[in-house]
């Protein structure tokens, strides 16, 4: 590649700080004090590319890009002002289409006038009009970018839909999909690898057609509550596309996001699944969590449980040395966290000891309860993770089970035959009482499948809406 | 750059990415995911590059659409990525 000479060395360096800056300010996620800096401190980085992009380019269209900025960045900050906190997981989704689909957009770009990219040769055979040839490097790069990107953008939006309601969270499984799947694939690799020997338009475009089928392809048969992992994944292939034209453009910057972002992503989606005790290839093979619960369901729904009121759950918290809150995806639905708070703060003032404990794979995507617990205004030194509190459970009078169900089933310490044997969950039936609120008894968690803490002796049910009955029990307290 | 420089960057880039991602706290990995896709969003250099080119009008046309999408993650994911951050407070100060 002969073009590097031309770079000059103050623009390499730039590109250089601004991917230094995208680093610390994943380094500043580390403790919440220091996390605003970090915000800050990418965002720096993001101002040195765009400026240093901007000054080695004739700026001839700058009106047209100011313009481009000036309305995607409105649209972007009001939805992120606006935005709802419990609706988090959707738009991540939907920004990670984004990415992935400028991710396309500039691949297709520099596939249609890759001189201005830097990326061909002109060649002049005798007695003809000159032939603009790209590198073969830079066709395998622009090929994966592309595949990359347009996988992410479908199966992002294929995420948004399921995690907004506007399409069941139900998987939906087609025959053979798996023949289809890698079918798929193979052609998508083949076609780029195709693609050095012959850069004519149809490969090109081909290998894009298809990685739009594939990305929604490998989506749909993923159950809702898989979703945490799915989102993991497409942060990582987002990554990973931004790196793959970072290849074709010879940008450091984007080189080393793509790479922070593509780890980022493969570690959450890591630790999602370990906390699901699941393998990666289970979740994204798909169908957890449509089946019919095979045993247990059926028979267990008319099995004897004791329900309680909202006076009694005041009753026995006011009495309690402390409190154990779990939530879960159902107080994200019924934005039951204020209420869920203000519980707390009365408890709190009654001289109950409240804490909160958070399961890696509540809700549904990593760390969503934390982002409400946090809007609600509770401190962040109240809330733990599964390992740092599940010890407690045993010298805790009272757990507060509210919207989150399958990280509570004792079945997968005890129940070989269970779907979810050897997950890691919260001890919440050590606890002398357990607090269960729950709409009714009839419906099972997304794991379909019943849960053996709801018959327990020390187990009382909560049956109501979760914002609803923490209302009343506030009323109580009061 | 060469294709080997590149690479180099590239995969020391996924160590370094490794150990920073661990050592984030899992309270956090929310705003994680949005400002990981807020700074994938440096993508807008090369539809930036795209956009001023000269030669091909579809490609330009291609390029500004791209940056329209990418400010919109560069904007939106800031911005609600230091919404969620301004919102994680410590216990305050309360008499024994």
């Amino acid at each position: 590649m002969h073009e590097a000479a031309s770079v000059p060395a103050w623009v390499l360096l730039a590109y250089l700080a601004s991917g230094v800056c995208f680093i610390l300010a994943l380094r500043g996620l580390s403790s919440p004090e220091s996390s605003r800096r970090g915000n800050f401190t990418g965002m720096v980085g993001m101002a040195i590319a765009v400026a240093t992009t901007l000054g080695t380019h004739q700026l001839a269209t700058l009106p047209e890009i100011g313009a481009a900025i000036l309305i995607g960045g409105g649209v972007g900050l009001i939805t992120a002002r606006k935005i709802q906190m419990t609706a988090m997981p959707q738009l991540v989704a939907a920004f990670h289409s984004l990415v992935g689909m400028a991710a396309v957009l500039v691949g297709a770009a520099a596939y249609l006038n890759p001189e201005a990219f830097g990326i061909a040769a002109r060649i002049t055979p005798i007695a003809s009009p000159s032939i603009i040839s790209i590198y073969p490097v830079s066709r395998i790069e622009m090929g994966l970018g592309v595949a990359i990107g347009a996988i992410t953008f479908s199966g992002s939006v294929i995420a948004f839909l399921k995690l907004n309601g506007n399409m069941s969270g139900k998987p939906i499984l087609l025959p053979l999909r798996h023949v289809i799947n890698f079918g798929t694939l193979f052609a998508i690799l083949a076609l780029i690898a195709y693609f050095t020997q012959d850069q004519s338009p149809w490969v090109f475009f081909t290998v894009m057609g298809l990685s739009f089928a594939i990305g929604f392809l490998l989506i749909i048969p993923i159950g809702g509550a898989d979703m945490p992992v799915v989102i993991s994944m497409l942060n990582s292939y987002s990554g990973w596309a931004a790196a793959a034209m970072g290849f074709t453009l010879h940008n450091s910057a984007m080189i080393i996001t793509g790479a922070l972002v593509g780890s980022s992503g493969a570690i959450l989606s890591y630790i999602m699944c370990r906390a699901m005790n699941r393998s990666f290839l289970s979740v994204i093979s798909g169908g957890f969590g449509g089946e019919v619960a095979g045993t247990g369901a059926a028979s267990a729904i008319d099995r004897p449980y004791k329900r309680g009121s909202a006076e009694d759950a005041a009753f026995l918290m006011k009495q309690a040395e402390q409190v154990i809150i779990v939530p879960g995806y159902g107080m994200a639905v019924a934005q039951a966290q204020h209420a869920v708070r203000e519980m707390a703060d009365l408890l709190k003032n009654e001289g109950v000891k409240v804490k909160f404990a958070i399961h890696p794979v509540a809700g549904r995507m990593p760390g969503h309860m934390n982002v409400l617990l946090a809007e609600a205004n509770v401190p962040y030194d109240e809330v733990f993770e599964l390992e740092d509190i599940n010890s407690e459970f045993a010298q805790t009078d009272v757990a507060y089970v509210i919207g989150a169900n399958d990280v509570t089933n004792p079945a997968a310490k005890s129940d070989k035959t269970s779907p979810i044997y050897g997950m890691p969950v919260l001890d919440v039936e050590k606890a002398r009482t357990v607090l269960f609120v729950k709409r009714s008894m009839g419906g099972v968690g997304y794991a379909g499948i019943d849960n053996d803490l709801f018959y327990r002796d020390n187990t009382m049910m909560l049956l109501g809406d979760a914002k609803k009955m923490t209302e009343e029990i506030v009323k109580a307290l009061g | 750059m060469d294709f080997i420089s590149i690479l180099s960057i590239f995969v020391l880039a996924c160590f370094v990415g490794y150990f920073v991602v661990w050592s984030v706290t899992p309270a956090l990995h929310t705003p994680l995911m949005s400002v990981t896709n807020a700074i994938s969003s440096v993508i807008v250099v090369g539809a930036l590059i795209a956009s001023a080119a000269a030669g091909s009008a579809t490609s330009k046309w291609l390029g500004l659409v791209a940056v329209a999408l990418a400010s919109v993650n560069i904007f939106g994911g800031f911005a609600v990525t230091q919404r969620m951050l301004s919102m994680y407070k410590k216990k305050e100060r309360r008499d024994a």
